[in-house]
């Protein structure tokens, strides 16, 4: 409790009031939670099979685990963010946050067979809707949907985009085939139809290991690797020209970490300038094409933020308009309120918590229009 | 050292032509076959018939070639390497000599064999395989040019025949380092490959890990990638990997005296990895209390890396924080030879370095990794 009121006193270096927080997490619900929205057939057999009892919470973001609960936010059940009086007191108020979008990340979106997956998917969407968005105007949405089938995925986000609070589409960074395949494309084009930037969350199915090298032994590894995951599905999206496909596509990789950014980008235009004749769609280098479609949430922040680290590396990537304010709550990425590294400096931070999640965001953007004009 | 050579050298981000001629330690040159025939010279003939028969069995789906294809021929070969006499790229040693060793003034070339022995699901075969190619290296290349220095070849996924192999090699000083794919079955710092670390640190040999094209799981952790473009940047995650792996198994806690050389993977992103490597492992050490310090103090003290293939900054001084956060003591020179993605000591580097940085890079720092003469 002292931790709690040391961390609300805390005053931070860069004020976040006003921020629009882009990666939030409610807790995964447990899957009795999802029954009132579950068909009768779901239903009836979630009962017979037990998948009522089950949670459904993923092995990549172990619910109860030092890096997914911040100590001070700790409630007495080992979670965190798993009640709206909770997410207000911990995650909305003492940051002064305007609005905030819910990633809830749940099993959903990896189960093996494609039906239950959406079904799934269909009600963790509709629990949200009722039971966080109903209940809370600074809160809006993430379509969940499982990218394994993009037939499904599409009625999904079909049937959601009435609701103007849910403001993206969230698939996961790790699934069967790099996101560029074209398996996946019918996801993106329902997304730029609609005007959704799809996010992608850290985290994923595990139907392989996470690395090239086999199954790490430690879950801080599988953290670590994530890194290289989303790196490898952004030169997928690149390479594969889902960028030419559809132009009016916006990613936002979500607790992908972004100091790695400049590398990546070093590596990827230099080998692209190499062997360019073996993707002639991609006519641009793929630093310029991820600079533009492409956005990255602000937490984790990944540098020793007493050097120079973080500020070079933000001049390395030379682009103003890329991140996007976030807290990750309830994760431990940092102390107190300070979820604004102070070398980021005031201009930027405003841009990074307002202007570049308006730009972002269309279904925001027009929010903050309605109430401008009022 | 020819002090107005090297300062000359200094302006090679404003004078791209300088000639350097400080000597230089290239630290990757892929030896190549002449034909087929060539290694079946060193094996018995019960491998040398199965080798007939069957080929080296790996999880390359094809025959002979690699399912991403390079985009130039003999799977991504310079094309002015191809020798004058015949043969595929690097498999002529006066063609070596003269178009690497004498024109680029490099005193030692450390020889990175891709042969697959260290790939090969037929583990006796994979034994045999390798103590060919550590043959072959002697004969071929060894004998006759002194300027080249070799990796012992071992079958990781095999710990006692590895050991085995390290005995037999470990008095000819030609050898500098054991060389294991980082693609192996397990992530490297698993416990099945402490044997081959203790060997190596007990004769204070490198364990090198060169980027490699097979593996037993997808090649990268999205999945199956469709292009090359796609599989030569997953190269430099796999070594990632293993690092990563290394550090939080404790294998540098166990064996602190291992020396670890990534080779043709870049290293501009050991900088990104290693504050991500810090910043989890502030937050989950409880769960890998085998970790006494900081990662990024074990690249900092048992890591090194090879220079090529250079990251290239839109803005070429942005590459000095890199060295910097690196550390150019970390850096060892390698051009890849006869590779298509080469890098050229007069050209690589386009920001200047001081002569002791230079020195290091080139020289200093792979003569006393490999402690050479």
């Amino acid at each position: 409790m002292n931790e709690m009121i040391r961390s609300l006193d805390s005053k931070p270096a860069l004020s976040t009031v006003g921020a629009i927080d882009c990666d939030l997490h409610p807790a995964s619900p447990a899957t009795a939670a999802l029954m009132p929205y579950l068909d009768e057939y779901w239903r009836e057999t979630f009962i017979m099979r037990g998948v009522d009892r089950m949670s459904l919470a993923m092995t990549a973001s172990p619910p109860r685990s030092p890096i997914n609960v911040r100590s001070d936010w700790k409630a007495k059940s080992g979670f965190a963010g798993d009640t709206l009086e909770a997410v207000r007191a911990q995650a909305l108020d003492p940051f002064g946050t305007r609005l905030a979008i819910c990633n809830v990340l749940n099993g959903a979106m990896i189960m093996h067979s494609d039906d239950m997956a959406a079904a799934l998917c269909g009600a963790v969407n509709e629990w949200l809707a009722r039971e966080w968005l109903d209940k809370e105007p600074r809160l809006r949405g993430s379509i969940i949907v499982s990218a394994q089938n993009a037939d499904l995925a599409v009625a999904e986000i079909e049937k959601r985009v009435a609701d103007n609070r849910f403001v993206q589409i969230l698939i996961l960074a790790q699934n069967d085939e790099p996101l560029g395949r074209r398996r996946y494309w019918p996801i993106y084009e329902a997304a730029a139809r609609n005007r959704l930037p799809v996010c992608i969350h850290a985290g994923g199915s595990n139907r392989h290991a996470p690395t090239a090298t086999g199954w790490p032994s430690f879950f801080v590894e599988a953290y670590v690797a994530q890194g290289s995951i989303f790196e490898s599905q952004l030169l997928s999206l690149v390479a594969e020209g889902v960028f030419h496909k559809v132009p009016d596509l916006k990613v936002v990789c979500a607790e992908s970490g972004f100091t790695w950014l400049p590398s990546f980008f070093w590596r990827a235009d230099k080998t692209w300038r190499g062997v360019r004749a073996e993707t002639p769609w991609v006519t641009e280098q793929p630093s310029d094409i991820v600079k533009r479609h492409v956005r990255f949430t602000l937490q984790p922040v990944e540098a020793p933020l007493e050097t120079d680290a973080l500020t070079r590396t933000l001049e390395h990537v030379d682009c103003d308009d890329i991140l996007l304010f976030s807290t990750d709550y309830p994760h431990a990425q940092f102390e107190g309120l300070n979820a604004l590294p102070a070398a980021l400096g005031e201009t930027l931070a405003r841009k990074i918590m307002i202007g570049n999640p308006l730009a972002t965001y269309p279904r925001i953007a027009a929010d903050f229009a309605k109430e401008v004009a009022k | 050292m020819n002090q107005a050579v090297l300062e000359k050298d200094t302006n090679l981000e404003k004078d791209g032509g300088a000639e350097t001629k400080l000597s230089i330690v290239d630290c990757d040159i892929h030896p190549a076959f002449s034909s087929q025939a060539e290694l079946a010279k060193f094996l018995p003939q019960r491998w040398k018939q199965h080798l007939a028969d069957y080929g080296p069995r790996s999880a390359n789906p094809l025959v002979g070639t690699l399912p991403y294809p390079r985009m130039t021929p003999g799977n991504g070969m310079r094309r002015d390497a191809w020798p004058p006499n015949g043969g595929p790229p690097a498999s002529d040693l006066a063609y070596l000599q003269e178009q690497l060793l004498d024109l680029l003034d490099i005193e030692y070339g450390i020889l990175q064999p891709l042969a697959a022995g260290s790939s090969t699901l037929n583990q006796d075969l994979g034994v045999a395989m390798c103590a060919a190619v550590n043959d072959w290296q002697i004969d071929k290349w060894m004998d006759p040019e002194p300027r080249l220095k070799g990796s012992i070849s071992v079958t990781q996924e095999d710990v006692p025949a590895a050991l085995t192999e390290i005995e037999a090699r470990i008095n000819d000083k030609r050898f500098v380092q054991i060389a294991i794919p980082p693609r192996t079955i397990e992530p490297a710092g698993r416990r099945r490959y402490w044997p081959i670390y203790e060997a190596a640190e007990h004769y204070d040999m490198p364990i090198g890990m060169h980027s490699a094209a097979y593996g037993q799981h997808t090649n990268s952790g999205a999945g199956w990638l469709s292009f090359y473009i796609e599989e030569h940047y997953a190269f430099s995650h796999s070594l990632q990997s293993v690092l990563t792996s290394m550090i939080f198994e404790g294998v540098f806690e166990r064996f602190p005296k291992l020396k670890l050389v990534v080779v043709e993977g870049g290293f501009a992103w050991a900088a990104p990895l290693a504050w991500r490597l810090d910043k989890q492992w502030e937050r989950m050490r409880s769960e890998v209390p085998q970790v006494k310090r900081p990662p990024s103090e074990y690249l900092k003290e048992n890591v090194w890396f090879t220079t090529q293939p250079i990251e290239e900054p839109e803005n070429n001084r942005h590459l000095l924080d890199t060295l910097r956060w690196v550390g150019t003591d970390r850096l060892m020179f390698s051009t890849d030879y006869p590779h298509w993605d080469f890098d050229d000591p007069r050209y690589a580097f386009k920001v200047p370095l001081s002569p002791t940085e230079r020195a290091q890079i080139f020289r200093d720092n792979a003569r006393a990794v490999y402690r050479l003469p």
